[in-house]
């Protein structure tokens, strides 16, 4: 790729649904807070939902497919946040779109994007077919979200084993939705549990919060308006860890500190 | 296993759920990551026994060969109990070896013997 500072990272799940665009879409937000020129980059053309998650829905004019066929200059198609001007939203292309983009195409707009951005984020499409292959094409790192349920680690494992193949690192993980009191009984898979299983470091633990669904409705990230919701603070330390700071992981069996969580610690000690 | 595993294997009652979970990933993962299905591993498994059991008399019933997953390398791991081992036909028929008796019998003190065949396949 370029050989600019900018950085390419992918956001990944394989599975659909488990909060790859509501990442996307906090992270941007974040890191343009911290005063990293950002660029979120939406692969999923198809289905693409990016755009009404950080309320930019009825601003896109042209996309990057524009872009490419030299419709519009690349100032044209970024549709810059209102309120974060150092966040700009680029969407590959329309729904009804006619010619499918092409690995090639995703690599040339990733390096355009780059010329003029500090980091550029990739939301990348749910599945492992073109969608994924065309984003993994622009991105240098990755970050593979998944959930602690059976179907969404597995699809991350395979997500994980392409992304190997294609050299792409480092990744990096992050557990979403987690639920402290269903861990704490093990009714959920422990943190470590999947760590284990995917074999990847942990950048982020984000809590199951209702706060997430209330500012999708709004096409606000909550790292927008400042809100110190769980979720919210998860993305915030994950943004900050994504620049190098040392932010400590929170740690779920603390979450609760009842004399019931209590109870269910000392039931998931580990005897032999 | 931790302690609530522990006191539910006691009471006999169902493992946590997480921890079935944990169990059904790491099979599912294994198979996924080696691209065998349960059928061909099947079909290994029953020509590595009959390998195996060509050279040595194995316990059958304790016998098992499974894919084990860890740190994303995938093994295939066989433990086999041995009973005894067996005088080979070409050397029971042969000229009497000095050494095949001697050979049985400590096999037969020793046994069972597990044994671990790891063969690392594509991470």
């Amino acid at each position: 790729m370029t050989s600019t500072g900018c950085r390419y990272i992918l956001i990944c799940s394989g599975k659909g649904g488990v909060g790859k665009t509501t990442l996307t879409a906090n992270l941007g937000i974040a890191l343009a807070r911290q005063g990293m020129r950002t660029a979120v980059l939406d692969a999923d053309f198809g289905l693409r939902n990016l755009d009404l998650l950080l309320g930019l829905e009825n601003r896109i004019v042209y996309t990057a497919q524009d872009v490419l066929s030299e419709t519009c200059r690349l100032e044209q198609a970024l549709v810059k946040h209102k309120q974060e001007p150092d966040l700009a939203l680029l969407p590959a292309g329309n729904p009804r779109m006619l010619e499918w983009l092409k690995p090639e195409d995703m690599q040339k707009i990733a390096a355009m994007l780059g010329e003029i951005h500090d980091i550029v984020l990739i939301d990348c499409p749910a599945g492992i077919e073109d969608g994924f292959k065309n984003a993994a094409a622009a991105a240098q790192e990755a970050i593979v979200i998944t959930t602690p349920e059976v179907s969404a680690v597995r699809d991350a494992d395979r997500v994980i084993g392409l992304l190997n193949t294609r050299g792409i690192k480092p990744i990096q993980m992050v557990l979403n939705r987690v639920r402290p009191k269903m861990m704490a009984n093990q009714e959920m898979l422990a943190v470590d549990d999947v760590t284990d299983i995917l074999a990847l470091p942990l950048l982020g633990l984000v809590l199951e919060d209702e706060q997430v669904i209330v500012s999708t409705n709004r096409g606000e990230p909550l790292t927008l308006n400042g809100s110190n919701s769980p979720a919210a603070t998860a993305y915030g330390n994950i943004a900050r860890r994504i620049c190098g700071e040392d932010v400590p992981l929170i740690d779920p069996s603390k979450v609760k500190q009842g004399l019931r969580a209590k109870f269910s610690r000392l039931m998931q000690t580990k005897i032999f | 296993m931790t302690l609530r595993d522990f006191i539910d294997k006691l009471l006999r009652r169902q493992p946590a759920s997480a921890t079935t979970a944990k169990e059904r990933l790491q099979l599912v993962l294994a198979h996924d990551r080696s691209d065998l299905n349960p059928e061909l591993l099947e079909q290994m498994r029953k020509e590595i026994l009959e390998v195996v059991s060509r050279y040595v008399e194995i316990d059958l019933s304790e016998g098992d060969v499974s894919l084990e997953t860890e740190d994303r390398v995938t093994a295939l791991v066989a433990n086999l109990p041995i009973r005894r081992a067996k005088v080979l036909p070409t050397q029971a028929a042969g000229t009497d070896a000095p050494e095949s008796p001697e050979v049985s019998q400590e096999a037969e003190e020793t046994a069972p013997v597990s044994e671990a065949e790891k063969e690392t396949v594509a991470s």
